[in-house]
């Protein structure tokens, strides 16, 4: 009886010759594939995930490719050709120091990928480990929790704001800051979710046959909570984009030479009634970036939670 | 009753004392040292020795803060080190024009969210619902500075309907100081109504899939009775925890919005204090606005248990 339901839920590949013994494992890891694949046919079919994912690829390879793409190094200074408005020579034109707005875009988006991913990743890595370690130590717990209260009772772009006030504004700063101020919420949901799993049968059931703390945390827990991280990795990266270009924008982000996407706009808004192309093409870059990294983490939610659509 | 509201209140304490901590911490365990920072490269050395005594930075980190702490229960945030006026009166003065902004933000996202949520929650899948879809998703992805740009170059620059930048005070006349601060409201305003369009979509859905709302339909109660009457006011819990959000989410993001339309608010007095690392006015900005973040969610979560009885238990 038990051989004939699981034939039925077998591949095609699977149920030939009825007295062959069916290998467990074998099943297992079929049943497991096809699941895998009627999810990507399911994400494939949402177009805006399709979208998203489409975009940041692009996005990717154009920062990746910019010294390839452009003809123009984004810093080269070139005086004559000042506020020069589109043309096949500058495809978005030129700025107010003769510079190539389309190559300095390119290059911005380097920044700006650079630092959403690494703000993205490492609040994502921290998160865990904070949500992780407070979902089986109380004290540990209640400690962490005040510090991403009040962390989180500061507005983040305020907060980011203020530390890059004190930090020296480079990169590597806005980077840090940008992690400070999106760890608590990373933690806060690694943490729920930490505390679901913790109640299951198997972490009973580890517990009974005595397993050591760091190995139910790491090997067991970790990999259970990690959809909705992964989810809010996506997240954070896009809105750290959009706090790392208003940092730039107000001046206290990557500093000015540089091509990042607030520097730009920056500087475009001084010029706004001559030249046009210095705000739109930057800021719908920025916008479709970020837009596609959402649509992303929504195709990436459904199909590592297909519970949650 | 009482009980809930007094566990709510105490439990406001832990959260502001982190909230002092860091705000105190960001600015005292600056890299180098602020009073060198705020004299700038060419300051002597026995020039820094002096405003570090006269800053009280050569004390004891704790007592340093607890005399933060007292003279801020006394109203005295410090001096100004760009101009030596009090904190306290600087920020007074550059509170008006945030105010304002912010509020004709919220009234404008409130009067276009609340409406259009509703519309499509009892609309579910039509073109109306498709719109309030596609405006959350933007409203997420279009950082209001981003907005404000665009607006900037539409309706300043193309159809010349609204001054570039500048702010005309309400004394001034009523209209006049509306039509400066509307591109920035409109905004500042977007992101809120974004997200105050998809609670009210998701909780009026919620409401009249329920027992209740059925029952009504059952008796014959006109459809207008049922949207207005009994299903929006049980969504309207979820939508006063969005607004409360929406206040601090706007006095926050004021701060980008200012300095692009050039609003003498306490966003631009920020950004132009970072310039002039003036570490007090910054520091009492944020940790005003935190205090009120915190605050507000305080009165939203009491609120709530008074609208919403099964809240207390909890």
């Amino acid at each position: 009886m038990r051989d004939a339901v699981l034939k039925a839920d077998l591949p095609e590949s699977f149920s030939g010759g009825t007295e062959q013994q069916v290998d467990m494992e074998q099943l297992r890891k079929a049943l497991k594939k096809e699941q895998r694949q009627i999810r990507i046919r399911k994400f494939a079919k949402n177009k805006a995930s399709v979208f998203g994912l489409v975009v940041v690829c692009l996005m990717i390879i154009l920062a990746v490719g910019a010294p390839v793409i452009c003809k123009y190094d984004p810093l080269e200074l070139n005086t004559v050709n000042r506020l020069k408005s589109c043309s096949a020579e500058h495809w978005f034109g030129t700025d107010t120091m003769g510079r190539d707005v389309f190559a300095r875009v390119l290059y911005g988006a380097r920044i700006s990928l650079t630092v959403g991913f690494s703000v993205g990743i490492s609040a994502g890595v921290l998160g865990m480990i904070m949500g992780l370690y407070a979902s089986t130590n109380k004290i540990a717990d209640n400690v962490l929790m005040r510090i991403c209260d009040g962390l989180k009772a500061i507005p983040s772009t305020l907060l980011a704001i203020t530390m890059m006030t004190v930090l020296k504004a480079d990169i590597k700063n806005v980077i840090i800051s940008l992690i400070v101020v999106n760890v608590p919420s990373m933690a806060r949901i690694a943490r729920s979710q930490a505390i679901v799993v913790k109640e299951q049968t198997y972490m009973e059931a580890m517990k009974g046959l005595g397993a050591g703390r760091s190995r139910m945390l790491w090997k067991h827990m970790a990999p259970n909570i990690l959809s909705p991280v992964i989810v809010q990795v996506t997240f954070v990266f896009a809105s750290s984009i959009i706090t790392e270009a208003a940092l730039s924008f107000l001046g206290a982000g990557v500093p000015a030479p540089a091509p990042s996407w607030g520097n730009i706009l920056n500087e475009g808004k001084g010029v706004i009634y001559s030249a046009w192309w210095m705000v739109l093409f930057p800021g719908i870059f920025t916008v479709l970036t970020v837009l596609g990294l959402n649509l992303l983490g929504d195709g990436i939610r459904d199909f590592l939670d297909p519970m949650s659509s | 009753m009482r009980k809930f509201i007094v566990k709510r209140v105490l439990s406001v304490i832990p959260v502001l004392i982190v909230v002092s901590v860091v705000i105190f911490l960001l600015v005292h365990l600056v890299p180098g040292d602020p009073a060198a920072a705020m004299l700038g490269d060419m300051a002597s050395a026995e020039d820094i020795a002096a405003l570090r005594a006269k800053m009280g930075l050569d004390r004891p980190l704790i007592e340093q803060y607890f005399v933060w702490i007292i003279n801020m229960f006394k109203g005295d945030f410090g001096n100004s080190v760009a101009n030596g006026e009090p904190v306290l009166s600087v920020v007074i003065s550059h509170l008006m024009p945030t105010v304002s902004l912010a509020l004709y933000a919220l009234i404008i996202a409130a009067l276009i969210a609340i409406p259009m949520g509703m519309a499509a929650a009892q609309k579910k899948g039509t073109v109306i619902d498709h719109v309030v879809t596609v405006c959350s998703l933007a409203g997420v992805s279009l950082p209001s500075f981003l907005l404000g740009l665009f607006l900037m170059l539409l309706f300043s620059v193309r159809l010349r309907l609204f001054p570039v930048s500048g702010y005309t005070e309400m004394s001034e006349g009523l209209v006049q100081h509306l039509r400066s601060i509307t591109l920035p409201a409109i905004a500042l305003g977007f992101m809120n109504a974004a997200l105050m369009m998809r609670m009210t979509r998701a909780s009026m859905l919620e409401v009249l899939n329920s027992d209740y709302i059925k029952m009504a339909r059952a008796k014959g109660v006109k459809e207008k009775w049922i949207l207005g009457k009994h299903a929006f006011k049980n969504a309207l819990v979820t939508v006063i925890t969005v607004f409360g959000q929406s206040i601090v989410h706007a006095l926050a993001g004021a701060a980008v919005v200012e300095s692009l339309f050039a609003i003498p608010g306490l966003g631009q007095l920020m950004v132009n204090s970072i310039g002039r690392r003036d570490y007090y006015v910054i520091q009492a900005i944020v940790m005003l606005i935190a205090v009120f973040n915190v605050l507000i969610n305080m009165l939203i979560d009491i609120l709530y248990g008074v609208v919403d009885p099964r809240v207390r238990i909890r």
